[in-house]
């Protein structure tokens, strides 16, 4: 009977799930699109893990991260709960020992941590922009009709990337249309936007960091060469993209898991994966800020509930 | 003439009772909620910072508990509250708000000025009045000692909210109080009662020192109640931001011996300048906090704030020069909390594993 521990990494656009032998190396490990049905895709990952590596596994521990990862938690039965800035640097320090600085680009979201000496000293994660996020790549490539996977490879055939605005979404998609209309090839459009996205990432999550070699490159978007080439150029540096850049998080949380080391993980089991779990919500009349209260159930037991502000709702279920 | 105000934090406790004080009927606004959000990001233009939002939602629920006149503070810039009146007056007239307006602002020309709407305002004899101010003045003090503890105790009491709960009830005892007595006896009770909470042992408690724009620091509806969420994080909470402090500042000039702002010290090398709001300031103890060996520092403004954006440019600088790690926040109107809480989360992972390498 093997040992293994397990990492979710539950984010806006895909829910990653991996599995870590107990000397930490990574035996299996599931991609799955989130498409805003957390637990549907948190079930679906288990089965397909499960399946990898056959039935005779005992989990010693789980972590969790990822905008889901409170929900997660409380569905699996977590041992360590993490926001993504930690498990990603952890997943990095791992992956290339003394990494000083992580670009990482997911679905909605997107972050640079610097580290010095294995420690995290400075991060920022965009704020009031989606420009540089892969749903932003998502939907241009759709619109360009181009499927999202030969985006990064016709970006490296363009001779003469042309100049995108970088600042917002809005300018430039319509920058995009613009030099579209001249009859600039479809290459130099894609790669112009590459760099577009690239600069735009530095000017404002990249913004007042002392951004040091080596670089780790990862999240969904460094699949993209296109987006890696774009980065090392403006950098002048290499960009390393690790083996799993798409399940950095999910790494980073079983590694966490695992350096926490629980006795017995409070790990619910591989049959929750045949169990009901349902979230629903209401609206709590108590004051004016009338709180959007979400729970989730299993069966008509109520596992937790969460978004009340005063803690009214959130209190009366032990976690 | 019913009064009413905008909303800052506990501010209301201590202008209820300077306004009632001096013989004034006084409305409070309904705590800040979503709903006051909402009212005020209707109306408002969209393009003005938050507070101005959310003071607006304060006037339009104040006007349906019957309040017609409206107290407000001015300024006189670089800060956009100098014009705050003037566009929420514009705009509550175009609502069909019949409110009149009192704005309290530098004066221009002579100190008369202000002296005259306090004339105008004042209904008891002067005696009456003055005890009424210093009534208001010794509530800011409790409060904020109060708090003070508070802040101390979130990340140390055995199950959270047991302090803040001691403090919603003590806020409410300090509001009915009527004398110099009772309000001392609150403070003692209350002191006692949260000295008595149950703690957590062996806690690895981090400072972290809160710096920014006064509003966005004080007021928890727009900070997402970021000293809760530091509390429950295992995080003691210093500032230096405080309504009494920020009276005595501003009002009494300083004449009180408390300790005070002093960015004309502090802020240089790195910011030699008043540049509105309280940017200086801000810069100014996020040096006094790092010498204090607090583990870092966490900044706040709303949305465009243009003080807290040129402190926020020198941040850089002072984290190089004094070590401390400082994180900028810019608030709007968005109530989802889970990014909020996502950096929070990872800025107390970061200051912690920090403070193990240089403690190992």
């Amino acid at each position: 009977m093997t040992s293994i521990y397990l990492g979710i990494d539950v984010g806006s656009v895909s829910t990653n799930i991996i599995a870590l032998d107990t000397d930490g190396n990574l035996i299996a490990s599931v991609y799955l699109r989130t498409r805003g049905q957390p637990i549907p895709a948190i079930q679906e990952g288990l089965r397909e893990i499960r399946a990898t590596l056959g039935q005779e596994v005992t989990v010693a521990g789980v972590g969790t991260t990822g905008s889901g990862r409170g929900l997660a938690a409380v569905m699996t039965g977590a041992d360590v709960v993490k926001n993504e800035i930690t498990a990603h640097a952890v997943a990095a320090s791992k992956v290339v020992p003394g990494v000083q600085t992580v670009l990482e680009i997911g679905g909605q979201d997107s972050k640079i941590i610097i580290l010095r000496q294995g420690v995290v000293t400075d991060f920022a994660m965009n704020t009031v922009c989606a420009a540089g996020t892969g749903s932003f790549l998502d939907q241009q490539a759709a619109r360009l009709g181009i499927p999202i996977e030969d985006f990064g490879r016709l970006a490296l055939e363009a001779r003469n990337p042309v100049r995108i605005a970088g600042r917002c979404a809005v300018f430039a998609e319509s920058d995009m249309i613009h030099k579209q209309q001249q009859g600039h090839p479809l290459e130099d459009i894609v790669a112009g936007l590459c760099e577009a996205m690239v600069r735009n990432y530095l000017n404002n999550v990249g913004k007042g960091k002392e951004i040091l070699p080596p670089v780790v490159f990862q999240g969904g978007v460094a699949a993209n060469a296109g987006m890696r080439r774009a980065f090392s150029r403006a950098l002048g540096t290499e960009v390393i993209v690790p083996e799993h850049y798409g399940v950095m998080g999910a790494y980073g949380a079983a590694l966490l898991a695992r350096e926490a080391g629980p006795k017995t993980s409070a790990f619910r089991g591989f049959e929750l994966t045949e169990r009901d779990f349902r979230t629903g919500g209401f609206e709590c009349r108590g004051c004016a800020n009338h709180c959007e209260v979400v729970e989730l159930r299993e069966e008509n037991e109520v596992l937790a509930r969460w978004g009340d502000r005063c803690g009214k709702w959130s209190n009366a279920v032990a976690v | 003439m019913k009064v009413t105000f905008p909303h800052m934090g506990h501010l209301w406790l201590v202008l209820k009772a300077a306004l009632t004080g001096i013989g004034l009927e006084v409305v409070v606004p309904p705590p800040c909620t979503r709903r006051t959000l909402e009212l005020g990001v209707r109306h408002a233009p969209e393009s003005a910072c938050l507070p101005l939002k959310v003071n607006l939602g304060n006037f339009l629920e104040a006007q349906e508990l019957g309040a017609d006149t409206i107290i407000m503070a001015g300024g006189v810039g670089p800060c956009r509250i100098g014009y705050y009146s003037q566009v929420q007056g514009e705009i509550l007239r175009d609502l069909g708000c019949a409110y009149e307006m009192i704005v309290f602002e530098p004066p221009d020309v002579h100190f008369s000025e202000v002296w005259d709407k306090i004339k105008y305002l004042n209904r008891r004899p002067w005696q009456e009045g003055v005890h009424g101010v210093i009534m208001a003045w010794l509530k800011a003090c409790a409060v904020d000692a109060l708090e003070q503890e508070v802040q101390r105790l979130r990340p140390r009491e055995a199950s959270s909210g047991m302090a803040d709960a001691v403090f919603r009830r003590a806020l409410q005892e300090l509001d009915a109080a009527g004398s110099r007595r009772e309000i001392n006896r609150v403070v003692k009770e209350k002191k006692e009662e949260l000295a008595a909470l149950p703690r957590r042992p062996d806690v690895r408690v981090l400072r972290v020192g809160i710096v920014g724009e006064i509003y966005t620091v004080l007021e928890p509806l727009v900070n997402l109640d970021i000293e809760k969420r530091l509390g429950a994080l295992g995080v003691e909470v210093v500032r230096g931001l405080f309504l009494s402090r920020w009276i005595n500042d501003n009002l009494f000039k300083g004449l009180l011996p408390l300790p005070g702002h002093h960015p004309e010290k502090t802020a240089p090398p790195f910011l030699n300048h008043f540049v509105g709001g309280h940017g200086w300031e801000s810069v100014g103890d996020t040096v006094t906090f790092a010498r204090r060996g607090c583990d870092g520092v966490i900044q706040l403004a709303p949305l465009t704030c243009m003080p807290e954006i040129v402190a926020h440019s020198v941040m850089p600088a002072v984290q190089q020069a004094t070590g401390i790690p400082v994180m900028t926040i810019y608030l709007d109107e968005q109530t989802g909390e889970a990014g909020l809480q996502t950096r929070l989360e990872a800025f107390v992972d970061m200051l912690r594993r920090q403070k193990g390498v240089k403690a190992g």
